[in-house]
């Protein structure tokens, strides 16, 4: 118990005394999390509203391989991406590696299943009610998917929510692509591994709330958003 | 199959089935059904449960394709949306009424720069102008329907089809559409309705279809059939007796 | 706020591709390194001095050279000197220098049951353990103290990984990792004593054996080779290799302490291809 105690005299110190390295910290976290979230839902939000309302050839091995895929480790995905960024991969070229580019692209691949996923479900249910609807007024597939999507945004936000909160605990993937650099590809959680590595397990813990109370500020906002939103716009 | 006929339906005819089929489980739900609708007034369809009524609507509107024989459409009906919708429960998108009405406006092609003027006559004509602003889906049953008929209306079709539309509503509402179907079919819309309220067909009807068991068994001008029935089943019907 | 808001915007700003001319390095380097401090030491009066960052990145000796092959770091940083001579060798790498040693320490628990302190000598100490069957955690993971630990057990003459899984247990981790592993499971452990006396979850553990001369760690510092890799920043790379070697590079090293003891005892002058 006295591990906990020590961790939260740490965080409160840490956050109190807003240490200029931590700050940096937090804003790359933000950064790159909040970066990789807006793609994923960029790529996740349309792939779910086609997978929920097409109708082509493997479409439902697609969505098993898609839900799948929410479990893929966030390791693997690290590894995966910096192959291809290597200088001896096939986009070495680009000089990605250790850029917080790469830990971007790497948080992006990782949590577009999720969101992909959650999109599917959202957009499934609420075709089943408008379906008949929209086709006597005319819609195409396009447009269904597209007024689907609006209609569905509350739940939407969950769906981004859930991927950012995948993405914003990871820290396989960000180590091995960013090579947690010191003032260049530090976030929270390869901060918190290697405090940890430094037998300084009362910061890393310390560092880790200070994480969560992060990831609650944004919940939160997120929620006070939807909630101000949601009483504008339906019952 | 579906035949594809190149001769229109009839002079005064904006639609026809001609020899209809529809199996669902099994069942043959339309068995044989003909059916003109007139261009002009507003043409009730009637008869049991399980006639068919629905379904021949959505026949008519394209959302369904039998199995066996002929839809044919008038000139005036050329276009898609020259023929538009209206269902019982009014599924409306989570927006405002405007929001709605836009939202239809663009789909069905209307360009950008006359949607603001189509979206007043819409409202104008619905008496939507108070609620506007509301959220769509809070707002009461008859409320809902009557903008999901002006939604319906935003696409100017020439034929209406309506499925038993105040069936859910109290009488004030049942009364609002009823006014507003009026005042569709006087703009010459024409105008087909689903409906078992008797009192509703003898109020709005014009010319009355009397569907049983997937068939046409009566069609006759509105007055003439509320009077006397030539069908023995439009007259148990009428009775109240049961229909098997 | 803004502070937060200002360093996203510069951090985001440094996330395009780099060119040679561009004024970072890459370094592959160990996690003893890393842990004990020694780059958040030497590396500001570099980077003051010549306007040139050095990214480090902290991996296995066995990553870092492995990385290294794939002409993702332009300076090689290890204590593996077997493994960087085969890297010379292969020709991905312009020589090499000796740079900075200290040595390795064996740790263990306090009251020390296997008697491993009581011991003549790293081999009789190794030995020890391995006749009581005392816990013992190994790196595991193919880096510069797990080579030198490898020797140690053959020099002793015990074939500790036949064992693995009960008491021999290789956590594949990195120095800090294991020595939690360690102290959490009242374990020994080999490690280099700058690493040692930086960690901060030492528990009940206390330095056990050290001083025997094979317990010696020495650094080198490695040039990848642009025919290999062209991409490498040569220029910039030999910059920061010549002012390891310097006497300012040399005198950073030496200079940095923690706890009132020097971790890193420079030895560039006697450095050879």
């Amino acid at each position: 118990m006295q591990g906990f105690g020590d961790a939260f005299v740490a965080a409160f110190g840490l956050i109190a005394g807003f240490d200029a390295d931590l700050v940096e910290i937090v804003g790359l976290s933000l950064g790159v999390t909040l970066s990789a979230t807006a793609f994923a839902c960029l790529l996740g939000f349309p792939l779910g509203a086609v997978l929920a309302v097409g109708r082509f050839p493997g479409r439902g091995a697609l969505t098993v391989l898609v839900n799948a895929l929410m479990g893929l480790p966030p390791v693997v995905v690290g590894l995966a991406v910096y192959l291809m960024l290597s200088r001896a991969g096939p986009l070495g070229a680009l000089g990605l590696l250790y850029t917080p580019t790469a830990m971007i692209v790497a948080q992006t691949i990782l949590i577009v299943p999720i969101v992909a996923a959650l999109t599917r479900q959202i957009v499934a249910d609420l075709d089943a009610e408008y379906a008949e609807t929209l086709r006597s007024m005319g819609a195409g597939a396009g447009a269904r998917m597209r007024t689907l999507l609006w209609d569905g945004r509350f739940a939407l936000v969950t769906a981004a929510l859930a991927g950012m909160g995948r993405a914003l605990a990871e820290v396989g993937a960000v180590m091995i692509v960013g090579g947690n650099i010191d003032h260049v590809t530090r976030v929270m959680t390869t901060a918190i591994a290697l405090e940890t590595s430094r037998g300084e397990l009362a910061l890393a813990l310390g560092l880790g709330i200070v994480l969560m109370v992060l990831s609650l500020a944004l919940n939160a906002l997120a929620s006070g958003a939807r909630a101000g939103a949601a009483r504008m716009a339906h019952a | 199959m579906l035949r594809l006929v190149a001769s229109g339906p009839g002079p005064d005819a904006a639609i026809r089935l001609e020899g209809i089929a529809l199996r669902r489980g099994g069942r043959r739900v339309l068995d044989g059904l003909s059916i003109a609708v007139p261009q002009q007034g507003i043409t009730a369809i009637m008869g049991p449960n399980g006639a068919g009524k629905s379904l021949c609507l959505r026949v008519m509107a394209g959302l369904v394709t039998p199995d066996e024989g002929a839809v044919m459409r008038g000139a005036m009906l050329e276009g898609r949306q020259d023929i538009a919708l209206v269902f019982q429960k009014p599924v409306l998108l989570r927006r405002s009424v405007r929001a709605n009405l836009m939202h239809a406006l663009a789909l069905y092609g209307v360009p950008r720069r006359r949607r603001r003027e189509h979206l007043g006559e819409l409202l104008d004509f619905g008496r939507l102008a108070a609620i506007a602003d509301a959220p769509a889906r809070a707002l009461s049953g008859g409320e809902q329907q009557r903008v999901a008929m002006v939604r319906a209306l935003a696409a100017r079709p020439r034929l209406l089809l309506l499925d038993e539309p105040t069936a859910s509503l109290d009488p004030q509402a049942t009364a609002a559409i009823e006014t507003l179907i009026h005042n569709t079919a006087a703009s010459g819309t024409a105008v087909v309705i689903v409906t078992h309220d008797l009192g509703q067909a003898g109020r709005l009807a014009d010319h009355i279809r009397f569907l049983h068991k997937g068939m046409l068994a009566e069609a006759a001008p509105a007055a003439q059939f509320l009077l006397a029935q030539k069908s023995p089943e439009a007259q148990a019907y009428l009775a109240g007796k049961l229909l098997l | 706020m803004r502070r937060t808001l200002l360093s996203v915007l510069a951090v985001l700003a440094c996330t395009g591709p780099a060119r040679a001319a561009d004024g970072f390095i890459v370094v592959q380097s160990t996690t003893s390194t890393q842990n004990s401090g020694l780059y958040d030491a030497i590396l500001p009066p570099f980077e003051k001095a010549s306007g040139i960052g050095v990214r480090v990145v902290a991996v296995g000796t066995g990553q870092a050279i492995r990385n290294a092959r794939n002409c993702d770091g332009d300076v090689l940083l290890v204590h593996a000197r077997e493994a960087e001579e085969a890297f010379v060798t292969s020709g991905y790498a312009i020589g090499r220098k000796n740079l900075m040693y200290n040595d390795f320490v064996l740790v263990g628990p306090a009251d020390d049951p296997a008697g491993a302190g009581e011991a003549q000598g790293i081999d009789a100490a190794l030995a020890a353990i391995a006749e009581t069957r005392a816990p013992f955690a190994s790196r595991g993971d193919d880096s510069g103290t797990h080579k030198k630990e490898r020797t140690l057990w053959a020099d002793a003459g015990i074939d500790a990984v036949a064992d693995s899984g009960t008491w021999y247990r290789e956590t594949g981790s990195g120095m800090g990792a294991t020595l939690n592993i360690a102290t959490g499971m009242d374990a020994y452990a080999l490690t280099d004593r700058a690493t040692w006396i930086a960690f901060a979850n030492k528990g009940n553990h206390r330095i056990v054996a050290e001083g025997d001369a094979a317990l010696f760690n020495q650094y080198g510092v490695i040039a990848v080779s642009p025919e290999k890799c062209p991409e490498v920043r040569a220029a910039s790379a030999q910059v920061f290799i010549d002012w390891l070697l310097s006497p300012e590079g040399q005198g950073a090293i030496a200079a940095h302490e923690l706890d009132g003891q020097q971790l890193f005892f420079p030895n560039a002058e006697q450095g050879d291809e």
